[in-house]
C-alpha cells in the first residue's frame, strides 16, 4: 500500500474500508451481476469472498433470481470445497421461496459434501460431517444409500467418530439396520471408554424404533462384565424404558438376570431408578435395593443416596411387605446420621409424606412412566431449510450446540438507521425464546396497560384438538400459554406470550365473538408488545399461523 | 477475516506469530494452548471459542497451525487455507517439521505477508508468490548431488539411474534467484488410500478407495505437460458390467488448472504445473474392489488353561507374487487385564508385543511378499478369565503400505512435457497404496 501516513493510520483506514456499512454504492442489481460474471476470473479465495458478500442481496423478482442462479450454477461443482459450500449457501438463501430449487441444489452438492467427509485432512472431514448433519435435518433421505461412508475408521480421532455415530443413528432404516447395528456393536468394546459409551448410547437411540435387535445386542454386552460397559448399558435401558414403554418387560427381564451391579454413580442412579419405577416387574428388586441400603455408609455420592430414597419410597408403595423394614432403616440413617443437608431434607420429606398416608405419597411420588410429549409428535419432524441456512457454512455447526452465529463487529456509531438498509439485508430469522414465566397478575396488568399494536385474522379456525395438545405444540415453538377457556365455549379465548430479541409479546386468540368482526369462522389474534418491534410481531404471527395450520391438518 | 495466525509446536513453543488486524492481543496464544491441551476426549478441538475470539486449527507435522478470528467465517475456507499454508511451507522448506519451521521463520513470515492482507486471503498460488519471495530456504539436510548420482562405477549405467531414493522429492523448490544447481525434475505420485471392513465370515462388507494424483514440480519454468491415463478408464457407476477388466472409478475431481478437452476421448490431462506440490486429480471408488482384498485372516481364539487365551492367526497375502507389502502391522485387541504374552512367530524379523495400556497386541512384519502365508501363535495370560472375555478379542486392524501398485488399476501410460523445455528433465512416477483403515472382524 502506498504510504498515507503512519502504520496506525493505515490500519484504521483498512479497517474502515472493510466495514460493510461504509461501502458507498448500494447493492444494485447491475453491480451485483457484474461481480457475478467476473467470478470466473478470480481465484478460489476471492470467489468465496465474493460469494459471502453476495449473501446480502435480496432479488426483487423471480427473473432476477433465476438469472443469478444460472450464472452461479457452475460453481456448485467447483473443485474447491469452500467455493461449493459457499455457493450452496447462497442458493439456499436466495431461493428460500422455491423449495424445489433448494432441494435440487442440495442433491447436486451431496456428492462433493460426501467427498469432504472422506478427505485426507481430518479437520476438513470434521467440517464436512457437521454440515452433512445440518443438511440431514431437512433431507434425511439424501445420504441414506451412502451409510457405509460413515463407518468409523480405526485411526480417526474420537471427535470424528462421535459425529459419525450421530449421523449413523439418523441414517438407520429398515434395510441397513442390521449392518449398522453390527458396526456399532464392534465399537462398544473399544479401548476408549467414552467411545464405548457413545456407541452404546447410539444403539439405545436406535432401539426406540428397532427394539428387539438392539435389546439382544445390549444384553450380550452385559455379559462382558466390564464396568463402564455395564454402566452405560443400564443408563441406556433407563432412557429406553422412558421413551419406549413397550420394551419395559424385556428390559426388566434382562436387568433381573444381570447379577453385576455398576460401580460408578451414574450407573447406580440409573439402576435404582429402574428398580423403583418398575419394581413390580422385577422380582429380585427389593433384595438388590437392600444391598444398597446396607452399604449406605460407604456410599460417597449424594445423588445416588437421593435416588435411593425416592426409589425405596416408590418400591414401598408397590411392595410394602418386603420393603418396610429396610425403608425404616434407610430413613433413620439419612435423618439421624447423614451429613449432607440435601439428602437429609429429602429423607425428611419422604418421612413426613409417609406420615400423611399412603394415598398422599402415591399422588406425589408416582409420575408418568414414560415420556408424555411423545403423543404430540411421532417420529422426527423434518425441519424447514430456512431454520439452519443462517448457520450453514459458518463456525456454528463445528463448535458445539450452543454457539450463536455472531455478526461482524460493528460499533454502535455505525448502526444504520435508514429504512433503505432494509433492502440490503435479507429478513432475519425471528427466534422466539421462553425466558422466565410470567405470573397471571403481571400478565393481566401488562395487558390492561398496553395498547393493541396489531390485529389480524389468521384465516384458520381453532384447532379441534385437546387443549393439552395445543399447549404442547405452542410450547414446542416456544410460545407459552397462560390460559384458555375450556372446551367448546363461545366465544373461545386463549392468552399466550413469548419473548423475542429483547421484546415481550402478549397475544390474545379469539373466536366466535360477536363484537369482533370476522371471528366467526377463524381465529383473530390481537398482539400487544413491549417494547415495540414490528418486525418481531410479523415473525411471531407467521410462526403462530404455521403451528395452527399444522394442527388443523393433523386433526382433520 | 483472519485476525491472527500462529504456529505452535506440540509443546507450546511459539514458532510463528502474526497479527493482521490488531483486534486481539498476543496472550491469545497461551489461551489457545491451554484450551487445546485441556480438552477431554469427546470435545471437538477444531473450532474453539474464547469470549468473542474463535480459534480454528489444524495439526500437521506435529505442529499446531492456528487462525483466530472475531467474525464467523466459513470453516471450509479457513481449514483449507491452513492446510495450504502447511503445504506451501513444506514446498519451500523441503520438509515439514519443527526444525524446518524454526530455521526458516523469515521465509514463512514473508509468505504470510504476501498471502494474507489485513485478514483477507489474497493468493496461495506458488507461481504468483514466487515473484515476491526473496528469502532462501535453509534446509536441515544439506542437499547433495551425490544422492542422485546416475553414473555407476566405471561409467556403467546401473540400477540407480532408473530409481531415485524417496527423499529426492523432498527438497526445497528453488526460488527464482537461486543458483543453477539442481536438476529439472518432476515427480508424479499416484497415491491411494484403502478403507476395508471384512466381516466375521470373510465376507467383504465395505471397501473404499480414495486416490489422488499429485505432482511435485521442480522445473524452473512451467510448461505444459500431458499425462495419459488408462485408455479404458471409465467413470461413474454403470449397471452393465462388460467382460473387459476395465479400470473404473466412481467419480473424479480435477484441479482448477487442468484442461480436460482431451480427457473424454483419450483420457489425457493437460496441465501447466507450478512449482511445488499440487493435487491434479482426486478420485474414489466405493463398494467395489477390482482386485481381491490384499490380506485375508483366518483367526482362531480359544481358551487354553484356566487363565490363558490362545490366539492363532493365519494371515495370507493375496497380492500377485512379484509385489510386496511393507511395514505391515497388525493390532489385535485383547481382554482387559491381560498381563503377559508369549509368542511363536515364523521368522526372526517379525516382532510382537503386548501393549496393556492400549489393551492390544501389536504384531509387526517388515516385508510381506505376495502370495505368502504367515502364521503366529500368541498365548495371552489373563487372570480372571471368563468365557465372555473371549468376545473382547475384537476386530483386528491392519496398517500397511503397498509399493508400486494401485488397487484400482489406474496407471499413467505416459508423461510428456512440451518440447520447449531446455535441457533434460527427468520424470519420475510412483505408485503407492496406503491402508486408511483395514479392519477384519473375528
Amino acid at each position: 500500500m502506498p504510504y498515507f501516513g503512519s502504520e496506525e493510520t493505515v490500519k484504521e483506514l483498512k479497517r474502515a474500508l472493510s466495514n460493510p456499512n461504509v461501502h458507498a454504492d448500494r447493492l444494485r442489481y447491475k453491480n451485483y451481476i457484474s461481480k457475478v460474471i467476473r467470478m470466473k476470473d478470480l481465484d478460489s479465495w476471492a470467489q468465496s469472498e465474493v460469494l459471502t458478500f453476495l449473501l446480502r442481496y435480496r432479488p426483487r423478482s423471480d427473473d432476477q433470481l433465476f438469472d443469478i442462479l444460472s450464472l452461479l450454477d457452475s460453481f456448485l461443482q467447483s473443485a474447491h470445497a469452500h467455493v461449493t459450500v459457499a455457493t450452496l449457501r447462497l442458493f439456499l438463501q436466495l431461493a428460500s421461496a422455491h423449495p424445489a430449487v433448494q432441494a435440487d441444489a442440495l442433491l447436486r452438492t451431496s456428492a462433493p459434501l460426501l467427498a469432504t467427509c472422506g478427505a485426507a485432512s481430518r479437520e476438513l472431514r470434521f467440517a464436512g460431517l457437521c454440515h452433512v448433519q445440518q443438511v440431514m435435518r431437512s433431507q434425511p433421505g439424501l445420504f441414506g444409500t451412502h451409510y457405509k461412508r460413515f463407518f468409523c475408521g480405526y485411526s480417526e480421532p474420537t471427535y470424528i467418530k462421535f459425529r459419525k455415530m450421530e449421523i449413523l443413528v439418523e441414517l438407520v432404516n429398515d434395510e441397513n439396520v442390521s449392518l449398522v447395528l453390527e458396526e456399532l456393536r464392534s465399537y462398544c468394546t473399544d479401548v476408549s471408554p467414552e467411545l464405548a459409551q457413545a456407541a452404546i448410547a447410539a444403539i439405545g437411540r436406535i432401539a426406540r424404533t428397532y427394539s428387539e435387535k438392539c435389546l439382544d445386542i445390549l444384553t450380550g454386552l452385559l455379559a462382558l462384565k466390564q464396568d463402564h460397559i455395564t454402566s452405560a448399558v443400564i443408563q441406556t435401558f433407563r432412557d429406553l424404558v422412558w421413551f419406549c414403554p413397550q420394551s419395559t418387560a424385556a428390559v426388566c427381564q434382562t436387568v433381573e438376570a444381570c447379577v453385576d451391579s455398576p460401580q460408578d454413580s451414574e450407573g447406580k442412579q440409573a439402576l435404582l431408578w429402574l428398580l423403583g419405577e418398575h419394581g413390580d416387574q422385577i422380582s429380585s428388586a427389593p433384595y438388590v435395593m437392600e444391598g444398597y441400603i446396607d452399604g449406605l455408609k460407604t456410599e460417597l455420592s449424594s445423588a445416588v443416596k437421593m435416588e435411593l430414597l425416592t426409589a425405596s419410597v416408590k418400591m414401598f408403595l408397590c411392595r410394602p411387605a418386603e420393603t418396610q423394614d429396610m425403608l425404616g432403616r434407610l430413613l433413620h440413617y439419612c435423618i439421624e446420621e447423614e451429613s449432607d443437608v440435601c439428602v437429609r431434607d429429602r429423607a425428611l420429606l419422604c418421612y413426613r409424606l409417609l406420615q400423611r398416608g399412603v394415598e398422599e405419597t402415591r399422588k406425589v411420588v408416582t409420575g408418568p412412566k414414560s415420556d408424555p410429549s411423545m403423543s404430540v409428535l411421532t417420529g422426527r419432524q423434518e425441519e424447514p431449510i430456512s431454520q439452519w441456512t443462517a448457520t450453514f457454512n459458518t463456525l456454528g455447526p463445528l463448535s458445539g450446540r450452543d454457539l450463536c452465529p455472531q455478526t461482524a463487529v460493528i460499533s454502535a456509531a455505525d448502526q444504520p438507521s435508514s429504512s433503505a438498509e432494509k433492502e440490503l439485508l435479507p429478513d432475519e430469522e425471528i427466534s422466539l425464546s421462553l425466558g422466565s414465566p410470567l405470573s397471571h397478575e403481571t400478565f393481566e396488568k401488562m395487558w390492561l396497560d398496553l395498547e393493541i399494536l396489531h390485529r389480524q385474522t389468521l384465516g384458520s379456525p381453532r384447532p379441534r384438538t385437546a387443549p393439552d395438545t395445543l399447549q404442547a405444540a405452542l410450547q414446542l415453538v416456544k410460545i407459552q400459554t397462560l390460559a384458555f377457556t375450556p372446551g367448546d365455549t363461545v366465544p373461545w379465548k386463549a392468552y399466550i406470550y413469548t419473548r423475542s430479541t429483547g421484546t415481550l409479546i402478549l397475544a390474545e386468540l379469539l373466536q366466535g365473538d360477536q363484537q369482533a368482526p370476522g371471528s366467526d369462522e377463524s381465529l383473530v389474534v390481537s398482539v400487544k408488545q413491549q417494547p415495540v418491534n414490528q418486525h418481531a410481531i410479523r415473525g411471531f404471527v407467521s410462526i403462530l399461523k404455521s403451528v395452527l395450520q399444522t394442527l388443523n391438518v393433523d386433526s382433520s | 477475516m483472519i485476525s491472527q495466525i500462529f504456529i505452535l509446536s506440540s509443546k507450546g513453543d511459539h514458532l510463528i506469530y502474526k497479527d493482521f488486524r490488531g483486534e486481539a492481543s498476543k496472550d491469545s496464544i497461551n489461551v489457545f494452548y491451554e484450551r487445546v491441551t485441556a480438552l477431554s476426549g469427546d470435545q471437538t478441538p477444531v473450532v474453539m471459542a474464547h469470549k468473542d475470539l474463535h480459534f480454528i486449527h489444524v495439526k500437521q507435522g506435529g505442529l499446531y497451525w492456528v487462525a483466530s478470528t472475531k467474525t464467523n467465517p466459513s470453516p471450509f475456507t479457513i481449514i483449507e487455507f491452513l492446510n495450504r499454508l502447511a503445504a506451501l511451507t513444506k514446498d519451500y522448506c523441503g520438509s515439514l517439521s519443527e526444525k524446518s519451521v524454526r530455521m526458516n521463520f523469515a521465509l514463512i513470515y514473508e509468505l504470510l505477508d504476501e498471502m494474507v492482507d489485513f485478514g483477507y486471503i489474497q493468493t496461495t498460488s506458488t507461481d504468483i508468490l514466487k515473484n515476491f519471495i526473496q528469502t532462501e530456504a535453509v534446509s536441515s539436510k544439506p542437499f547433495s548431488l551425490f544422492d542422485l548420482s546416475n553414473v555407476g562405477l566405471f561409467g556403467a549405467e546401473t540400477q540407480q539411474s532408473k530409481v531415485a531414493p524417496s527423499v529426492a522429492a523432498s527438497r526445497p523448490i528453488m526460488s527464482s534467484r537461486g543458483e543453477q544447481g539442481g536438476k529439472n525434475e518432476i515427480f508424479v505420485d499416484v497415491i491411494e488410500r484403502l478403507s476395508v471392513v471384512i466381516g466375521s465370515k470373510g465376507v467383504l462388507m465395505k471397501s473404499d478407495i480414495q486416490g489422488e494424483i499429485r505432482i511435485k514440480c521442480f522445473l524452473p519454468t512451467s510448461s505444459e505437460m500431458r499425462i495419459g491415463l488408462n485408455e479404458e478408464l471409465s467413470i461413474g457407476k454403470s449397471q452393465l458390467k462388460g467382460y473387459s477388466s476395465a479400470v473404473r472409478v466412481d467419480e473424479c475431481r480435477f484441479h482448477q488448472a487442468v484442461k480436460l478437452d482431451e480427457f473424454d476421448t483419450f483420457r489425457i490431462l493437460k496441465v501447466c504445473p507450478s512449482q511445488g506440490e499440487q493435487t491434479v486429480m482426486q478420485y474414489q471408488l466405493c463398494d467395489e474392489l477390482p482386485c481381491a482384498p490384499p490380506f485375508q485372516l483366518f483367526p482362531s481364539v480359544q481358551k487354553d488353561y484356566v487363565n490363558r487365551v490362545l490366539i492363532f492367526l493365519k494371515l495370507r497375502c493375496d497380492l500377485p507374487p512379484k509385489s510386496t507389502a511393507l511395514n505391515v502391522s497388525i493390532t489385535v485387541p485383547v481382554p482387559k487385564g491381560s498381563v503377559s504374552m508369549s509368542q511363536e512367530l515364523s521368522s526372526p524379523d517379525q516382532t510382537a508385543e503386548l501393549q496393556p495400556k492400549n489393551k492390544a497386541l501389536l504384531w509387526e512384519i517388515p516385508r510381506f511378499p505376495g502370495g505368502a502365508q504367515l502364521s503366529a501363535l500368541f498365548k495371552v495370560d489373563v487372570p480372571g478369565l471368563s468365557s465372555a472375555s473371549l468376545l473382547e478379542v475384537g476386530p483386528v486392524s491392519m496398517s500397511f503400505e503397498l509399493a508400486k501398485q494401485t488397487c484400482s488399476g489406474l496407471q499413467i501410460r505416459f508423461l510428456r512435457l512440451a518440447p520447449s523445455q531446455t535441457g533434460l528433465s527427468q520424470r519420475w512416477v510412483r505408485y503407492v497404496t496406503h491402508s486408511d483403515s483395514y479392519t477384519i472382524r473375528i
